[in-house]
């Protein structure tokens, strides 16, 4: 099936664009997260133009998660307060993400300043999860628990900061530049890597900030839905590089796949989980390192003057 | 009086005459080119085209060349030029970045070339740059000072990078000249053509000269939905934008409904 994306304009093969967002709407569905970082890397392997590739997976981000912050929202399980200061700080950080793009676009260097930050962010974000999970995964159900539970305590960092709010539904109180400066790191590289930001934003939200986990996924859900809201925006008005008709094939299969795999996700063991997830985002930083470092097809790229 | 109305004939027929084979000092060949289509619409399904390139050539006095054809033919399809940075890759601190770059005035978007026999054989390099003939003798008109070597590398790359793309074509032997008369190429569009104006040029080369050239014309354009596509995201972006979101949020919201009464 032959699709022409008037943005990307060139043809594609529909089928694989949707089964491409259906795999990782079904990663989505599995562990919680956007899929974005699955999403970008791979429309540019198969040709899409790097920035089409970015600005057109931020809106499929959107439609995954769609569902699942109704869903949350509905048990009551996001902070909306927690949520607007993320929110807020993501609609800045995507402005400070698109004058990014802009900088490294105009200087030559902005495909490479990607696959930078995937190798650094992907890879130690997977390292961490694997070690995490890992042991985990290997222990036994006595051993896990014999060991105490951790005590819940926001990072030292997050104390310093002046001001302090009362988070009702967090359970903490603490300064509201915290949720603001996070929700602007995560929006800056939303902007720039094409990705929701969830995996970063559980584990920062549930160590970090020392959030109750009740409602960490449905508030990172809520930041990530309006974050990707705000760069799809940003890119529309910027890069002009949203193409629609990829959006909606990608939409097409992440929504189903994203349902499939939250199905699956109920019987699965989460430890098991976030070790396959662990390994996944490893071997995309993997495969960004191996592109940075061995010799690339192409040695010359054209940009307009 | 006789002698003014014969010279005003003369004056008033002389471009007629001139123009006519049979009169013409330079004896040179008629080329009449045609292409199959003067139009290729860009829609959705569009996965390319491919043209024919075809026409007659006869000899200066209206008849058909007999046994071996006195000519070689060559065709150019080029698209419309551009201004472009090109950059080359470098390893540094072993990672692969873009180092160097240079920027080129005229760099046309598609470029095809096809010709009757290797190009080599017909023309020397100086004919060869003068009309462009072939992806070695293309004129880019490099910006800034940069040394000769360093253009032609940086052109070798683009070459070698939009030939792989199928934007960049040398098809040397591929048109065929049957009867003595009757030229045809088939030229491959891909589906990633800049849309634009696209001349198609025609040689009849003898002798290493070019004896007889002639030009038609071929647009690409967007239509429809494709079109409207591309005018709304640069002309109402802010629409367009919120249109993408409109719909991902949608399509979101729909599936969760779709699955929870499955």
């Amino acid at each position: 099936m032959d699709v022409y994306l008037p943005i990307a304009n060139l043809s594609v093969n529909g089928l694989v664009i949707v089964l491409l967002g259906g795999l990782t709407g079904l990663l989505s569905g599995l562990f919680g997260v956007g899929g974005g970082f699955l999403t970008t890397p791979l429309l540019i392997f198969y040709g899409i133009p790097p920035t089409v590739a970015a600005a057109s997976a931020a809106s499929q981000v959107t439609g995954a998660s769609v569902s699942g912050a109704i869903f949350h929202a509905k048990r009551g399980g996001v902070d909306y307060q927690m949520g607007a200061m993320m929110v807020g700080g993501g609609i800045v950080g995507a402005g400070i993400g698109a004058l990014l793009f802009r900088l490294l676009q105009s200087i030559g260097q902005i495909d490479v300043a990607i696959a930078i930050l995937y190798v650094v962010v992907l890879g130690s974000v997977g390292i961490k999860m694997a070690m995490e999970s890992v042991p985990e995964l290997l222990s036994n159900r006595f051993e896990r628990l014999k060991r105490a539970p951790s005590k819940r305590r926001h990072h030292p960092l997050v104390a310093s900061l002046p001001g302090r709010w009362r988070f009702y539904k967090s359970g903490l109180y603490i300064s509201p530049l915290a949720p603001v400066l996070l929700g602007m790191a995560v929006g800056t590289l939303t902007m720039l890597m094409g990705i929701g930001g969830g995996f970063l934003l559980v584990p920062l939200m549930l160590y970090g900030l020392g959030m109750s986990a009740a409602v960490v996924v449905g508030t990172s859900l809520f930041q990530i839905l309006f974050t990707t809201i705000a760069t799809t925006m940003m890119h529309a008005l910027t890069t002009n590089a949203v193409d629609i008709v990829l959006a909606a094939l990608l939409l097409l299969g992440s929504v189903s796949g994203a349902q499939i795999g939250a199905k699956f996700a109920l019987d699965a063991r989460p430890e098991l989980l976030r070790a396959v997830l662990a390994a996944i985002v490893l071997a995309v930083a993997l495969q960004m390192a191996v592109r940075l470092t061995f010799r690339p097809g192409e040695i010359f790229t054209v940009a307009p003057l | 009086m006789t002698v003014r109305a014969l010279l005003l004939a003369i004056a008033l027929l002389w471009p007629a005459l001139a123009a006519s084979p049979v009169l013409a000092q330079t004896r040179e060949p008629i080329l009449i080119p045609e292409i199959s289509q003067h139009e290729v619409v860009v829609r959705q399904g569009f996965t390319g085209a491919n043209l024919l390139l075809y026409g007659a050539v006869l000899q200066p006095d209206g008849t058909r060349a007999t046994g071996e054809v006195p000519y070689d033919i060559v065709v150019v399809l080029k698209g419309p030029t551009e201004a472009i940075t090109l950059r080359e890759k470098r390893r540094i601190w072993g990672m692969w970045i873009n180092a160097d770059s240079a920027q080129f005035r005229s760099a046309p978007a598609y470029y095809a070339v096809a010709s009757s026999r290797p190009l080599s054989e017909i023309v020397d390099s100086r004919t060869a740059a003068i009309y462009e003939l072939g992806l070695e003798s293309l004129q880019l008109s490099p910006i800034g000072a940069i040394r000769p070597e360093e253009v032609s590398r940086f052109v070798a790359g683009l070459v070698a990078k939009r030939m792989a793309s199928g934007l960049y074509v040398q098809d040397e032997g591929a048109v065929t000249i049957s009867e003595g008369v009757l030229y045809q190429v088939r030229i491959p569009l891909p589906s990633s053509v800049m849309t634009g104006d696209y001349t198609a040029e025609t040689f009849a080369i003898s002798d290493g000269r070019v004896i007889a050239s002639a030009t038609s014309e071929v647009t690409v354009t967007k239509r429809g939905f494709e079109r409207a596509v591309e005018l709304w995201s640069r002309n109402l972006s802010m629409i367009y934008g919120l249109m993408a979101v409109a719909l991902s949020v949608f399509m979101g919201w729909a599936a969760g409904r779709i699955f929870a009464l499955g």
